[in-house]
């Protein structure tokens, strides 16, 4: 692994890139769940990602990631103040982590050399305002899982365990994904994740061999086509940043509200998790788009992603939660866009 | 055996001799490689020549913990040395790992293996000794390899010829860099693989790299048509889910093949490209490659293997005496469980030199409460529910819809009980797996799409096929609850002929069978007046009895939940 494939290089999975493109500019969104099979370009995609992040601020040293010396643990002992640049973090959660790699655990080496008791952080402390990837998210241990949850929900990671008494900040973008047909994901895990989207190979014959092709390209010579693609990412790179700042001053008109209101009643999910999603969700994509206000035409992007996912199952209705969100738009909104969109 | 089956026999040991060099050649690029073999001759001498690969064989079975596969504390040599020493572990080096008995391998390695390949670092060489269509290496465990090679049925005879040149592959790798590949032939794989209805673009990928190992085993620079030919054939034949031009003799065996739009305009784009070799070659080498036994094995064990390493939340139950070793945890002993001496050990290292200090005439090894760690294991003890559905005459379709209608309800409660379903239809003169044991409701929606109904009632099969479900799944650690569906009388026999009275008996010495071994069962008898020989049949089989006429999905799946829940 040496240099990611270019995000704006990848080929189709529109939804996919949107989600984790919405994700970059509020991560308050919180997280993105891929389910697809094997082989569709999921572990690429957010590969990818990780490279076209824009930087991150923080304290040389600080194990958590922290933008100002006041919010460093006091237990990482930092006295620079030195403030450097680094990529965003995008750490990886291996399927066969143990519980104290995840939180963090005494430090063994300083306990059996120096007798001292010392905090080892752990991949929360490290995806600190980054992002935290769990390949096949539905076969993680179910201790790793609860774990997690609470962490994601809170913000703040809790260690109390071998004499440890230690807490840090935590706050970090979980993406997932797997494959349904090994495993389904409990509905609170399925619940803590913002969007959720599905992704297949292309079955157009053109598409398929276009995504050989630059994936050819990119193995054979990785540097020229990197260079080719940079020109693209630096673009979306820079677009993201706009949005991120423009994102505040958004204007959320009232009716946009009664639509997310309705639109979550109608398919009855449940909790009011799904409307602040869709509403933040749809504020990223007006952001990302340059509007100034957010309005139908962003509900009716990104309501399948911020929903489909938060449906109480109804295993008699044949069709999928995606057509039934689209259904339920058709019903509330109208089947195309009309004029005032 | 005529010459034909021998020189077959040959060929597809020449084959085998091909695949394994492409592998030696170019190990990580191909991801590795599949052996669907028993053992014996031809499996001993294919093990021997993997010696050829670049990269140190190491050994792993399906039952590996993770501190083998990742490294971990190496508690002797922290506590010698007084600092961490790490063991590391197979993932932690390049090496190719070789797997013995894929064909039980959980899904939880089958992912972690996987992840370690797409590192690029690693190769896997799957040794599948699955000996009917029930046992097949997961797909997640075989999607990213690149290779498939089978070796049953070829005869002594056939062994003569030298597997693989060892000592050419140095060279060969050499060469492999500058091999290049027109844009045409590429194509043409991708739409091959698109009109096999391989669905997953990694296997596009895969054999683009074989054709370039290939070019370079031959000595050129440049790739030809032959090498795409043979390309196609070592990594498509296995995965190919539809065979256009032999749909009908594989429609017994596999599913329809998805829509793919690709099979109707994958011709227009040949005439212009001169360089294109033309689809049907292709199609015919690729269907050609393997034997059409070894291809139906391998489509039913798609079909049934999803369910089978449903390690997700909830799938297995976690004790602490049996089973797939787990990280052990803190705890207490409590007489049952076990302590996992290593880990306590480990978690009373740091905390020795203190201790001594707090109590200098003790003991040399302080070990506290707190530092127990206990052995957990994960053990399969799933619930079965095997639904056995009567397919047979007028009602059939209403009876079926309903049936399946309950078992997607039943499976969406499955997270909370962890229950495997599954569903045997019996009409005509035979019973039908529709369903294999499952607890995807993904899976599941797909394969009850379409129902077939109609004919007469063949009971006692369905009861045995339902039967050897339920035996099957118990063989896998599993409880199987047998419900039987139906509205009439047995009026075929286990052979096949309309004997009412031989299909009594058949039926009724079933009945006993499946009380006799114990399997608990329910009998719901849906027809407008209750039928007497069902209550009966329901007596042998020491199962409840109920009348249940126009029974709806909702109905049939609360009746379900209380004999289960009884």
């Amino acid at each position: 692994m040496t240099q990611p494939f270019p995000f704006s290089a990848i080929v189709g999975q529109d939804e996919m890139k949107q989600a984790m493109i919405l994700t970059a500019i509020d991560p308050g969104i919180g997280g993105v769940l891929v389910f697809g099979d094997r082989g569709t370009g999921k572990s690429t995609a957010v590969r990818a990602l990780a490279a076209l992040l824009p930087e991150i601020t923080a304290v040389q040293g600080c194990p958590v990631n922290s933008a100002k010396l006041e919010d460093c643990p006091e237990w990482a002992g930092i006295g620079s103040k030195r403030v450097v640049k680094r990529p965003t973090p995008v750490i990886d959660l291996p399927l066969g982590v143990t519980e104290d790699r995840v939180v963090g655990a005494l430090d063994i080496e300083r306990a059996l050399t120096r007798g001292e008791k010392a905090f080892e952080p752990g991949l929360l402390a490290r995806a600190n305002r980054g992002y935290l990837y769990i390949d096949e998210v539905n076969l993680l241990e179910d201790h790793i899982v609860d774990l997690l949850l609470d962490v994601a929900q809170s913000g703040e990671n809790v260690v109390e365990r071998e004499g440890l008494s230690i807490r840090h900040p935590a706050r970090f973008v979980l993406v997932g994904s797997g494959n349904p047909e090994e495993g389904e994901l409990r509905p609170q895990l399925l619940d803590r994740f913002g969007l959720s989207v599905e992704v297949a190979s292309p079955t157009d014959i053109s598409q398929r061999i276009e995504v050989i092709r630059r994936r050819d390209a990119y193995e054979n010579d990785t540097a020229a086509f990197l260079k080719r693609w940079r020109a693209a990412d630096t673009k979306l790179r820079k677009k993201i940043l706009a949005a991120k700042e423009a994102l505040p001053s958004l204007e959320t008109p009232e009716q946009t509200l009664i639509d997310c209101a309705e639109l979550c009643i109608a398919l009855g999910s449940d909790g009011l998790r799904g409307e602040l999603t869709l509403l933040r969700a749809a504020r990223a994509v007006a952001a990302f788009e340059g509007a100034t206000e957010v309005t139908r035409a962003h509900l009716r992007k990104i309501a399948p992603s911020a929903l489909r996912h938060r449906l109480r199952r109804d295993p008699l209705d044949e069709s999928g939660s995606t057509t039934r969100v689209s259904r339920a738009m058709g019903e509330l909104f109208g089947t195309f866009l009309t004029a005032a969109e | 055996m005529d010459a034909r089956t021998i020189s077959d026999a040959e060929a597809r040991w020449a084959r085998a001799g091909l695949a394994l060099s492409v592998l030696a050649v170019n190990p990580t690029g191909l991801g590795g490689l599949w052996l669907r073999a028993r053992s014996g001759p031809a499996r001993d001498r294919f093990l021997a020549a993997l010696d050829a690969l670049p990269l140190p064989l190491r050994k792993i079975h399906p039952g590996i913990s993770d501190t083998q596969l990742y490294g971990g504390l190496d508690l002797s040599a922290t506590l010698g040395g007084g600092k961490v020493v790490n063991t590391a572990g197979i993932l932690t080096n390049p090496c190719a790992i070789v797997l013995t008995m894929a064909e039980r391998c959980p899904a939880g390695l089958a992912a972690r293996l996987a992840t370690a390949l797409d590192q690029g670092t690693h190769t896997l060489i799957a040794l599948d000794e699955g000996a009917d269509s029930e046992e097949v290496a997961p797909p997640s465990l075989t999607e990213p390899l690149g290779l498939f090679v089978t070796l049953d049925d070829i005869p002594l005879s056939a062994l003569s010829t030298e597997l693989i040149d060892a000592g050419a592959i140095a060279t060969v790798r050499q060469r492999l860099p500058q091999v290049t590949c027109p844009d045409a032939l590429r194509d043409d794989l991708v739409t091959i693989a698109a009109t096999l209805g391989v669905s997953s673009l990694r296997a596009p990928l895969l054999a683009l790299a074989a054709a370039r190992t290939i070019a370079a085993l031959f000595g050129e620079d440049v790739v030809q048509p032959d090498h795409i030919r043979l390309a196609a054939e070592l990594v498509f034949a296995h995965r190919a889910t539809a065979f256009p031009d032999a749909a009908e003799a594989q429609e017994a065996e596999t599913p329809p093949p998805p829509p793919e739009d690709a099979q109707t305009d994958g011709g227009d784009t040949e005439s212009d490209q001169d360089q294109s070799l033309p689809q049907e070659i292709l199609l015919e080498a690729v269907q050609a490659a393997l034997p059409p036994d070894v291809l139906a094995a391998l489509a039913a064990g798609r079909a049934t293997r999803a369910r089978s390493g449903a390690a997700g939340s909830g799938a297995t139950k976690r004790g602490n005496r049996r089973g797939r070793p787990l990280p052990s945890r803190p705890g207490r002993l409590d007489g049952q469980s076990r302590i996992d001496l290593v880990a306590t050990l480990r978690a009373a290292a740091p905390w020795q030199p203190m201790r001594r200090k707090a109590a200098p005439q003790g003991h040399s090894l302080h070990i506290r409460a707190e530092d127990i760690r206990v052995r957990r294991f994960e053990e399969r003890s799933d619930r079965l529910l095997v639904f056995a559905v009567d397919a047979s005459g007028s009602a059939a379709m209403a009876r079926l819809a309903e049936a399946k209608g309950a078992v997607e309800l039943l499976l969406a409660e499955a997270y909370a009980r962890r229950d495997h379903v599954a569903l045997v239809a019996f009409r005509g003169t035979a019973a039908e797996l529709l369903l294999p044991p499952t607890r995807s409701l993904v899976q599941t929606k797909r394969r009850l799409a379409a129902l077939p109904g109609g004919g007469g009632t063949p009971l006692a099969a369905g009861l045995e096929t339902a039967m050897d479900i339920a035996r099957r799944g118990r063989d896998h650690g599993m409880t199987p609850t047998l419900v039987v569906l139906t509205d009439g009388r047995a009026n075929i026999a286990l052979d096949g002929s309309a004997d009412r009275r031989a299909a009594g008996d058949d039926a009724q010495r079933l009945a006993r069978l499946c009380a006799g071994e114990g399997v608990p069962g329910l009998v719901i008898d849906t027809s407008v007046r209750p039928q007497p020989a069902l209550a009966t049949l329901a007596q042998t089989m020491d199962a409840p009895y109920l009348a249940m006429p126009r029974a709806d999905a909702h109905r049939l799946s609360a009746a379900v939940s209380d004999r289960l829940d009884a």
